[in-house]
């Protein structure tokens, strides 16, 4: 552990840590994300055949995670700026990141048919 | 350790006379910090703050981008299975689709550039694993950052 941290626990350590770990994720999808889309100026082959990779089950489930951390480190991040500018932002922290949590939860219900259906169809069929 | 040391070494015994006095005086310690004519008026830029601003400012900017961006590209019009060359093409032919692209590459890869900086901060402790891990991401964020502005300027839908 690196000196001079102080890990104090519960939500305000937690939503730190899940932010941190979602941010540095959605940074290395980004990287791939530039590379694949760089494609379409090699051929439109080229850019297509990498793509309908992205359209494979198994990817749909990685996009629903790519979904998952983005949706979290964007409803945290306006929480962070919350607690940053609004004057009774420290105060409610612990309640906006269960709002977070909330709001996250449902969004993640709602994606499931959009990002998923496509996989359940080549997997099941339609 | 014994509570009778000699004034000499500048520890007294608690609640006794004082170690210095006139003819014993205390030796004079100089300040951590201490201002020369040479110390410039501010001893640190504002380089921190202007990071910390950038990214509330550029976060909020960054939920509409990239909350549209999966918006169509996951869930509307079949998600993603209707992307492809054409599909490119198509939203790319718009100024509009072009400028919000380009906003979204330069704030989400400066946003996240700067808080990989403040991981390898806070985790990497020897100071030439900083450099080297820094000196990588940089050179990676800058090719990343113009790599994608050229595919985005130069883009051309009758490539073949």
């Amino acid at each position: 552990m690196p000196a001079g941290t102080l890990y104090r626990g519960r939500e305000g350590m937690w939503s730190w840590v899940a932010h941190r770990v979602t941010g540095v994720l959605i940074f290395f999808f980004l990287f791939v994300h530039v590379l694949d889309t760089a494609l379409v100026r090699v051929s439109p082959e080229d850019y297509d055949k990498v793509v309908a990779t992205y359209k494979t089950p198994v990817v749909a489930l990685l996009e629903y995670g790519l979904v998952a951390a983005i949706l979290f480190h964007a409803l945290n991040g306006l929480r962070v700026i919350a607690v940053d500018f609004w004057s009774k932002g420290p105060r409610y922290q612990k309640q906006m990141l269960w709002t977070v949590v909330g709001v996250w939860v449902l969004l993640m219900l709602g994606a499931i048919y959009p990002v998923l259906g496509h996989a359940a169809r080549v997997l099941f069929g339609s | 350790m014994s509570t009778t040391e000699s004034p000499a070494n500048g520890i007294g015994p608690v609640e006794s006379a004082p170690v210095y006095g006139v003819d014993n005086p205390a030796p004079l310690i100089e300040a951590p910090r201490r201002r020369t004519k040479k110390t410039p008026r501010s001893t640190r830029g504002n380089f921190e703050m202007a990071a910390w601003l950038f990214m509330r400012l550029s976060g909020v900017v960054l939920v509409v981008l990239v909350l549209g961006h999966l918006l169509i590209q996951l869930v509307l019009d079949g998600g993603v299975s209707k992307i492809g060359f054409a599909f490119v093409a198509g939203r790319w032919a718009s100024p509009f689709w072009q400028v919000w692209d380009l906003l979204m590459l330069w704030l989400a890869m400066l946003h996240g550039a700067n808080g990989l900086r403040t991981v390898i901060n806070d985790y990497a402790e020897r100071a030439t694993s900083r450099l080297w891990l820094k000196g990588l991401l940089y050179t990676a964020t800058v090719f990343t950052i113009l790599l994608g502005s050229l595919v985005i300027f130069t883009f051309d839908p009758n490539i073949r």
